[in-house]
């Protein structure tokens, strides 16, 4: 089973601040108590199974996809919350695990939920304060800590030395969270699913913020999202993962506008406009990691393949027979798709413009 | 309390310094928990009768002799009934049974509360470690605390009465030790609650070590419950002394309001009708054991959060007490 | 005469600082076959409204105001002939309804409940009808005999959706029916409500904070801020040409993939919803609205007609335009 080279595997990456190499992240299931005596092994769930990624500073990256791709264990791993099972994580070349302590202060993370992400008895000031008194970094705390709610949009930083996180609104707690990041003066942050949990029109709010961040203070951000409109309001890159694999990944005007891969097509489909046209969903359920399809891991629901455009091109054997990894069609956009590969040839030979897949 | 960014400052001017803030805090968590359990019309009876038998035991200098306990020094007659003085009347040595009840409550209440410590220290560690370490530790740990749950109070207590001698300190060590089983499994499941809470992976993702992460997420957000449980754990302890001592593995030269009554039984104040020998031990014991339960069941409302923090705004509209923004 | 027609709706609920109000003053019709959307964030009261509807509010709530359903005025019923009208005439979609189901009781049987409870069907034809409801909602009928368990999230919607529709009713009330799930999953469920709604002719009330979520689904949209609707019109005016600064900013929260103006541009309210028991004055939206000016603290204006079937509740609706409305 041949592998299309990937590109990302051999080339050095003297750019990148923080680096994901193939990394994989894998979770055993529990074997009850019959399957053990029978022998039968635990199911296997390859959270993560093979992926490279790479942020450079002050860049905003997208990390899109449904639920059970991964992209969460995927920016936990990042954080250093999960080990790789294979494959590790890089910061300005060198191995996180070397110095976890002081990476910490480098790579923060904001959460989904911004009312669990405090500690209900503890005040605002406390939850913002508590990176500084684990690291004990030098200064003064309380003004360090009414700097960061300050860069944080939460003005007058006194005001909130006392509130609790009860007191304060969705909002405002996505804040504090963020101010509990800030604190640390990291390079990087990783958002998983910042405002989902957030009232509609205040989600505006905290992505301004986020890209304020980056414009001031040249912070990179990976933000882990199921929203693509999310991603075309923020992102300057977007990878999209499926089943623990990144399956396209480039610029998030090439991407969410001329996708190359049949599953962004899909998501990017499924996106509600105004006049309500009939547009094709995808059947089933997001798949289960425990259960990877052989050969591209999207073939059971691609619908190229359910509609014919894949034996067309005469790729589907390739589909339901060889994996694949990412490869770069055009400059910095990458895909993992037979089709687009047969469609499109070689990055060498390929234009800046193209036509996108064709609409199955 | 529900203020928002763009409502009115709070009255009073914030403090600047990491500690105040600290401090603060603390204060005003009592504050709103002793004005919760204020409202309490169960919480407030039981904690005055607490008030009013610890007192007695503490002041028992100031309300009776500690000499009428000797029974050479015994005042008054043989089983007198209760009259003008002594008001209680007398025990079958001619001692005061006022003096006996008021000084039975120290050691009643000593035995109790050491026990007590004993127990919740041994319990909460263990649940702690168990619940926030998880694995093996947990199996380890769970299956010890099983071994300990099954062991009989009373034959534990008998055997060792007989190896070590008739004391105190067997008693409290009985009582400790099979009552700690208890506590630590309580407190084993509120430390894996905890420790799934999104704050304390934030905590980690800020680089937080473990002993961090126990002592200022798990620990805080356990001792509620341990408090509680606490409280009904002294009931039961004391309860435990007073059968001890009734049975008689107490130590045979203090009085407790559980060797009276051994006294009284074994001394046939039944047949006799001499109830004044019976009653103010017994009245007292169950007073006690009322009022901590009492207290520990308006404790349990406060720390209810489905009663406590709902109430019917967060059940019509959603928005709960605490603010969690649940969409109504 | 329309199926449903609210009148006013009033509901507050008892606190320690007396009456909070939830819904305060709300006119809603509804025709057969129609689908309204009702969009809000939290706070609003849309959800308080799905369960006034069918009078399911706690009993420390005070409702007024009327809501005839098949000209019945449901607050009026005696609590015979409503229990005869939830669930037959008008059936409601819980918000994370897919976890109401009882774990320990087959699909089969919980679905054929309703309609055994309210003497419709016999047990026997209650069975079968399990079997056609099921293959209604896209599911195969032998996957009766399974538990809760076994189904995947999307999929208990599915049954929940299904269950709703066991008596037959000619209302449907979805509360927040996809907002717990995956985006592909809210997809097919979201295609399955169309075409129910198409196929049965049901009347549905959709109750959601996404507004574009709405657009897709129905044919004219409120828009809910502190217990009133603020706007309301045809989904696609609502949406495309928002009259009241609020579904300006609501709508601003979903871009359109593909416009360069919502790139790096993210569009968003600061503040937050009000406090049903502190409302501002005037204008409730006032404090946190951009064009906001001098009158708007002390006048909480009515709604206004925009244009032709499109109302909005701002005080600078009678100057614009039709045409000059808009984003």
């Amino acid at each position: 089973m041949s592998r299309a080279r990937d590109r990302r595997e051999t080339a050095p990456s003297s750019e990148a601040l923080l680096e994901a190499r193939d990394v994989h992240v894998s979770f055993t299931g529990r074997t009850g108590l019959l399957s053990g005596i029978s022998g039968r092994a635990a199911p296997v769930a390859r959270a993560v199974d093979g992926v490279s990624l790479a942020v450079k500073q002050g860049e905003i990256v997208a990390l899109a996809g449904e639920s059970g791709c991964g992209k969460t264990t995927l920016a936990r791993t990042i954080m250093g919350l999960e080990r790789p099972t294979r494959g590790d994580v890089f910061y300005e070349g060198r191995p996180i695990r070397d110095d976890l302590r002081g990476y910490r202060r480098r790579v923060q993370m904001v959460f989904q939920d911004p009312t669990g992400a405090l500690n209900p008895r503890q005040t605002i000031y406390e939850s913002v304060a508590e990176g500084l008194r684990i690291h004990k970094l030098p200064g003064v705390e309380e003004s360090l800590v009414a700097d960061a709610l300050t860069r944080a949009g939460l003005r007058p930083a006194e005001r909130f030395f006392l509130l609790y996180p009860h007191e304060l609104s969705g909002g405002q707690r996505q804040r504090a969270v963020i101010a509990g990041a800030m604190v640390l003066n990291p390079k990087v942050l990783v958002a998983d699913e910042p405002v989902s949990m957030l009232d509609a029109s205040v989600r505006g709010e905290i992505l301004r913020l986020l890209l304020q961040l980056r414009d001031d203070f040249g912070l990179s951000l990976i933000i882990v999202t199921h929203d693509l409109g999310l991603a075309w309001t923020v992102a300057d890159r977007v990878a999209v993962m499926y089943l623990g694999r990144i399956v396209e990944e480039g610029p998030a005007e090439r991407v969410l506008t001329q996708p190359l891969h049949p599953y962004t097509r899909a998501l990017l489909d499924i996106v509600p406009e105004a006049g309500g046209l009939e547009r094709p969903v995808l059947k089933g359920e997001p798949p289960d990691p425990s259960n990877i399809p052989p050969g591209c891991r999207f073939h059971p629901r691609c619908p190229a393949v359910a509609g014919g455009t894949a034996a067309d091109a005469g790729v589907e054997s390739l589909c339901r027979n060889e994996d694949l990894g990412l490869v770069e069609l055009r400059p910095g956009h990458m895909v993992a798709c037979h089709l687009a590969l047969k469609t499109h040839g070689d990055a060498a030979t390929a234009d800046a413009g193209g036509s996108p897949v064709p609409n199955v | 309390m529900n203020s928002r960014a763009h409502a009115d400052p709070p009255p009073t001017p914030a403090p600047q310094s990491a500690r105040s803030i600290t401090w603060t805090r603390r204060k005003r968590a009592l504050g709103r928990t002793w004005r919760t359990y204020r409202r309490s019309k169960m919480g407030m009876t039981g904690l005055i009768i607490l008030v009013l038998i610890i007192g007695m035991a503490v002041f028992a200098p100031l309300l009776a002799s500690s000499e009428g306990l000797s029974a050479a020094k015994a005042t008054g007659g043989v089983l007198d009934p209760p009259s003008q003085h002594p008001p209680l009347g007398t025990d079958d040595l001619g001692r005061s049974m006022w003096t006996l009840t008021v000084w039975g409550s120290r050691i009643s209440l000593l035995v109790g509360f050491a026990a007590t410590i004993l127990s919740m220290v041994i319990g909460s560690i263990i649940g702690i470690v168990a619940g926030y370490y998880g694995g093996w530790s947990d199996r380890l740990l769970m299956r010890v605390t099983d071994w300990f749950l099954v062991i009989p109070f009373l034959p534990l207590a008998i055997v060792l009465a007989s190896i070590l001698g008739r004391s105190l300190f067997v008693i409290i060590f009985v009582i400790g030790v099979t009552s700690w089983p208890g506590t630590s499994r309580v407190v084993r499941s509120q430390a894996l609650t905890v420790k799934t809470r999104p704050y304390v992976e934030r905590a980690r993702a800020l680089g937080a070590s473990d002993w961090h992460l126990i002592t200022r997420h798990v620990l805080p957000n356990v001792f509620p419950l341990i408090f509680a449980n606490t409280i009904l754990v002294v009931a039961v302890a004391i309860l435990s002394e007073t059968t001890l001592s009734f049975l008689g593995l107490g130590d045979p030269l203090q009085v407790s309001w559980g060797t009276i009554l051994e006294n009284a039984f074994t001394g046939g104040a039944a047949t006799i009708n001499a109830w004044w020998w019976l009653v103010p031990p017994g009245l007292a014991i169950v007073l006690i054991v009322l009022a901590f339960t009492m207290c520990g069941y308006a404790l349990d409302e406060i720390l209810n959060p489905r009663i406590r923090r709902r109430g019917i705004v967060g059940a019509v509209t959603g928005r709960v007490e605490d603010g969690s923004e649940a969409s109504p | 005469m329309s199926l449903l027609t609210v009148n006013d709706l009033r509901v507050e609920y008892a606190s320690s600082g007396g009456w909070v109000p939830a819904v305060r003053g709300v006119d809603l019709t509804l025709d057969r076959g129609q689908v309204l959307g009702l969009a809000g964030e939290s706070g609003c009261g849309k959800s308080t409204i799905a369960h006034a509807l069918l009078r399911l509010l706690p009993p420390e709530t005070r409702v007024r105001g009327e809501v005839f359903l098949n000209g019945q005025d449901v607050l009026q019923l005696k609590p015979g002939r409503l229990r005869a009208v939830r669930w037959a005439e008008g059936a409601i979609v819980f918000q994370g309804a897919m976890h109401a189901l009882n774990p320990v009781r087959r699909i089969r049987d919980q679905l054929a409940e309703p309609m055994i409870l309210h003497g419709q069907r016999s047990d026997k034809e209650a069975h079968l009808r399990v079997g056609e409801l099921l293959e209604q909602v896209g599911l195969p009928a032998k996957r009766g005999a399974d538990y809760p368990h076994e189904f995947s999230g999307g999929q208990r919607q599915r049954v929940m959706i299904a269950m709703a529709l066991a008596c037959d009713p000619a209302l449907l009330i979805a509360d927040e029916p996809t907002t717990a799930l995956d985006v592909m999953v809210q997809a097919q469920v979201l295609n399955l409500l169309k075409e129910l709604q198409e196929d049965l002719g049901l009347a549905m009330l959709f109750i959601t904070h996404d507004l574009s979520v709405l657009v897709e689904v129905c044919d004219r949209i409120a828009v809910m801020y502190a217990g009133r609707i603020v706007e309301e019109g045809p989904s696609d005016r609502v949406f495309g040409a928002p009259a009241h600064p609020y579904t300006k900013a609501l709508a601003g929260a979903f871009p359109t993939i593909g416009d360069p103006i919502f790139r790096r541009a993210p569009a968003g309210l600061g503040g937050d919803p009000p406090d049903p028991q502190a409302l501002p004055t005037g204008c409730p939206f006032h404090p946190r609205c951009p064009q906001a000016f001098d009158e708007c603290p002390r006048v909480d204006p009515p709604l206004f007609r925009a244009e032709e079937g499109h109302v909005a509740a701002c005080l600078l609706v009678p100057d614009d335009q039709p045409q000059g409305v808009g984003a």
